[in-house]
């Protein structure tokens, strides 16, 4: 009896520990009158359209993903870097090009960071730019059709992370390199590391009418782990900031290996410096091999190009040009706040973040107040160029987001938070769980001169138990939260595709009217479109056979084909007639080794079929196009290699 | 008669709108086309609201077995009728400026709305005419046939004025910009008429 009390008694005492330990979690349970008005904030009703998109990064899906918010809706997926059957994007003969390397076809990528092309330092909403991490490559989007319709390939770069960041008028798009490599590549032993390795600082040229890029010159840094980086706003417009860790430059386990320094290094880098030093003939042209990927709307076609050779610097060639500036503790994001005042380090294994003074940065690179030098590139004083630090803002800071009122929003992977404190006054405002382990944070307009601080995104490495459970493998899950008042206030957990390590968000007024409804069939300018039914053919060029063939509810021209034969090569040109919003065709062969076109309104697509069994074979539309679409069909006779069937073709024939 | 000389002449230019603005307008709208399609109906002509709206119109109607909208060359009126307008409005500032000069009395004004109105009966009557053949000579190979609950096949005319409901699109047809010129430009010649006789009145009547 005794022994019964005291257990229940010690059981009690855990459990009043247990619920003292989770107040917090226990409120959030039991504030309903608080979740309906959440409710109503991200409510955005049928047929109604959300305030913001969000472009979320899609990490290792290789692709791009668009959201709505406040509602979180998804609306679509855009390949860019991944083959993606849904539309036969790097399936189709027009696409294959655009994932063309120069390690050859390279049918996936790790997409990191998105960023929205800028004018005077304002969100644009023409263009969307992002990384492939793996194969060091920068992606263009057209935010008019968000399709993908450029990717360059970065040469002496590996791991490109530091990028894709774009300067206040998009004269850049610059992606820096993660893991340093031997510049130019060559065999040698993994030990030479220290001092062989070098990390490449791409900056890539954005020409302001169509966007092409271009790689105007590569600044070759010491071999340490280039991280993220962030340009200048405003005031510091014109430098550019790249964080950096293992400036130990370790080669192996550097979890440990790398993480001994006390501080690591922000570089900065004036690169208007360099790019007059380039106008006026500096820097050395390197051989090089990289791709230049180019998607035409016209043509619907895409066109590699390899491009063998790259305009490389040496910062010491260009004094005054690249500083570093100490910051303790592995930094990952560097951000700097709208006004261009302050450089952010969010040193990842520390508890503080640190605060550097643009002002006094300029001050003590004016009068050379230098703390030595790491491979003739001058390290400033710590204690020069600090504004302050955030102490004890949070566990394992990543990235700072910052609003339109004076705030920074960081946030804690370690300690699984979001913290908002005062960019002047450096102190905490407000702190937030997440859940769970929190790697980036959003807020439209966050990366640029004038943010829209009304919502925040936090993306979330951790799903665990948020929605129901599916087996081992969750999607991640981002949390919107309502950033307008003093406290920021959790609205709504959503998932989200493959592994957004980044988003870009931008009011949908910008860029909603120009988002394009058709291509119009009288600008088509495939090489095989097929503009007029009366036109649709079949030609064979020895074992290659060429299908002209168009699309309109609900029929194929022609639907009926005879004289192909085992071993050919077929190509399915096929031309979607309709001139009517949102009516795409689809085109699937029995047994094609690909994956099936999914062809817009005016658009021309090209699928390659070898046949290998005689029979007759049928194709049909994918896309439920019409109440006849189940009609949509066709079929396609296969003879022996050695038949003399001749190629017929017909429509509506008895 | 100088008043209402000019009045005649302003009221016959005013016809002149139809070369530039549509005479009438029909929309399509249908839960999956937010945005209705629709067709202006001009003197010379029958384009879209949208660029494509004829086109794909012509699409959706071919599963009923309706015709193509006639393009201008395959109807006579689109030959006829600039012919009759831009005739009318001559024929209306000349007899405004021949009262204006005092030349003719007010009569001839009369005639001409009286013309005008007789005209544009007949372009009605013309147009549901047209309206009736579109709507009910289906192609007998439609894809769908629908009938009424009585068994009678279900036709298609598009309303000669005001909303129908038709499978499921909502259909308007209504006057347009240059219709609407054109009755104004019509009450004005009225006008001219009333201010004709007055001023007739007032000249002659110590005569
Ligand atoms: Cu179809």
């Amino acid at each position: 009896m005794k022994k019964s009390i005291k257990i229940i008694a010690s059981l009690l005492l855990a459990t009043g520990l247990f619920s003292c330990n989770n107040s917090e979690q226990k409120n959030e349970g039991n504030r309903g009158a608080l979740a309906s008005n959440a409710a109503e904030k991200v409510y955005v009703a049928p047929g109604e359209h959300d305030e913001f998109y969000a472009f979320l990064s899609g990490g290792y899906s290789g692709n791009l993903t668009v959201y709505g918010l406040p509602s979180g809706r998804m609306f679509k997926e855009i390949p860019v870097f991944s083959q993606f059957p849904t539309s036969g994007y790097g399936y189709s003969e027009e696409t294959k090009p655009m994932l063309n390397t120069s390690h050859g076809f390279i049918p996936w990528d790790d997409l990191h960071h998105p960023d929205i092309s800028q004018t005077n330092g304002k969100l644009d909403g023409r263009w969307i730019f992002v990384n492939g991490n793996n194969t060091p490559r920068i992606a263009k989007i057209d935010l008019k059709t968000f399709e993908t319709t450029e990717i360059i390939e970065v040469p002496n770069s590996a791991g490109n992370h530091s990028s894709s960041f774009v300067t206040e008028n998009t004269e850049y798009v610059v992606a820096g390199t993660r893991f340093s490599v031997p510049i130019p590549q060559e065999d040698i032993a993994i030990k030479e590391y220290k001092g062989k390795f070098k990390g490449s600082l791409s900056f890539i040229s954005v020409d302001p009418e169509e966007g092409h890029m271009e790689i105007k010159f590569q600044l070759i840094m010491p071999g340490f782990d280039y991280d993220l980086s962030h340009p200048g706003r405003g005031k510091s417009h014109g430098w550019f900031f790249f964080t950096t860790y293992n400036t130990e430059e370790a080669n192996s386990l550097l979890e440990v290996n790398a993480s001994q320094n006390d501080k690591d290094f922000i570089a900065a880098v004036n690169w208007k410096k360099i790019e007059e030093y380039v106008n006026n003939g500096g820097g050395k042209k390197m051989p090089a091999n990289y791709a230049h990927n180019i998607y035409d709307d016209k043509t619907h076609t895409a066109t590699s190009t390899m491009k063998k050779e790259v305009l490389v610097v040496d910062p010491l060639e260009v004094p005054g040009a690249v500083f570093f500036l100490p910051t303790p503790k592995s930094p990952h994001g560097v951000d700097v706040n709208p006004s261009g005042d302050y450089i952010i380090g969010n040193g990842k294994l520390s508890a503080d973040l640190t605060v550097h003074s643009f002002d006094k940065m300029i001050d003590a690179i004016e009068n050379k107040k230098y703390d030595g030098e790491a491979y003739g590139i001058p390290i400033l004083n710590f204690e020069d160029i600090l504004a302050g630090t955030v102490k004890q803002a949070g566990l394992g800071p990543l990235h700072t987001e910052f609003d339109d009122n004076g705030n920074g929003y960081t946030t804690f992977f370690i300690s699984s938070e979001l913290v908002k404190w005062n960019v002047e006054t450096r102190e905490v405002i407000d702190r937030q769980p997440n859940y769970y382990s929190v790697g980036h944070v959003m807020i439209p307009g966050g990366n640029s001169r004038e943010p829209f601080g009304k919502y925040a995104i936090a993306l979330n490495k951790i799903t665990k138990d948020r929605y129901l459970p599916t087996g081992p493998e969750l999607e991640h899950s981002a949390q919107l939260f309502d950033i307008s008042g003093e406290k920021m206030e959790l609205l709504l957990d959503f998932p989200t595709h493959g592994e957004p390590h980044y988003a870009a968000g931008i009011p949908a007024e910008i860029i909603k009217e120009n988002s394009q409804k058709i291509y119009k069939l009288a600008e088509n300018e495939n090489e095989y479109a097929t503009l007029s039914p009366a036109d649709a053919r079949v030609e064979r060029d020895g074992n290659k056979v060429h299908i002209y063939m168009t699309t309109i509810r609900s029929h194929f021209t022609p639907d009926n084909i005879e004289g192909i034969k085992v071993g050919d090569k077929v190509y399915f040109h096929v031309t979607n007639h309709e001139q009517d919003f949102d009516v795409p065709h689809g085109f699937a062969m029995i047994g094609a080794n690909n994956a099936e076109l999914l062809i817009m309104p005016g658009q021309t697509k090209t699928l390659l079929w070898e046949p290998k069994q005689v029979g007759v074979w049928p194709f049909y539309c994918t896309d439920f196009c019409s109440a006849l679409h189940q009609e949509m069909q066709g079929y396609i006779r296969v003879s022996p290699q050695s038949s003399n069937i001749e190629l017929s073709w017909s429509l509506g024939e008895d | 008669m100088k008043k209402a000389g000019l009045i005649m002449i302003i009221g016959s230019l005013l016809l002149l709108g139809l070369f530039k603005f549509p005479l009438w307008n029909i929309m399509l709208g249908a839960p999956q086309y937010p945005d209705p399609m629709g067709m202006n109906i001009y003197i010379t002509g029958i384009q879209g609201v949208q660029e494509f709206d004829i086109q794909n119109i012509d699409g959706l109607n071919h599963y009923i077995g309706m015709q193509k909208i006639p393009k201008p060359e395959a109807m006579w009126e689109f030959e006829v009728f600039p012919l009759v307008i831009g005739g009318m409005a001559a024929l209306g500032v000349l007899l405004g400026i021949l009262g204006f000069f005092g030349k003719l009395n007010y009569w001839w004004f009369l005639s001409w709305v009286l013309l005008m109105t007789l005209l544009g009966i007949m372009g009605m009557y013309d147009f549901n005419a047209w309206l009736t053949d579109y709507g009910t000579n289906l192609d007998p190979k439609a894809i769908m046939k629908m009938t009424n609950l009585d068994g009678s096949p279900m036709t298609y005319k598009p309303p000669l004025f005001g909303h129908q409901k038709m499978l499921n699109f909502d259909v308007d047809s209504y006057p347009a910009l240059g219709a609407y010129l054109m009755f104004a430009g019509m009450l004005l010649t009225l006008l001219a008429f009333f201010v004709g006789k007055n001023e007739w009145i007032k000249k002659y009547k110590y005569l």
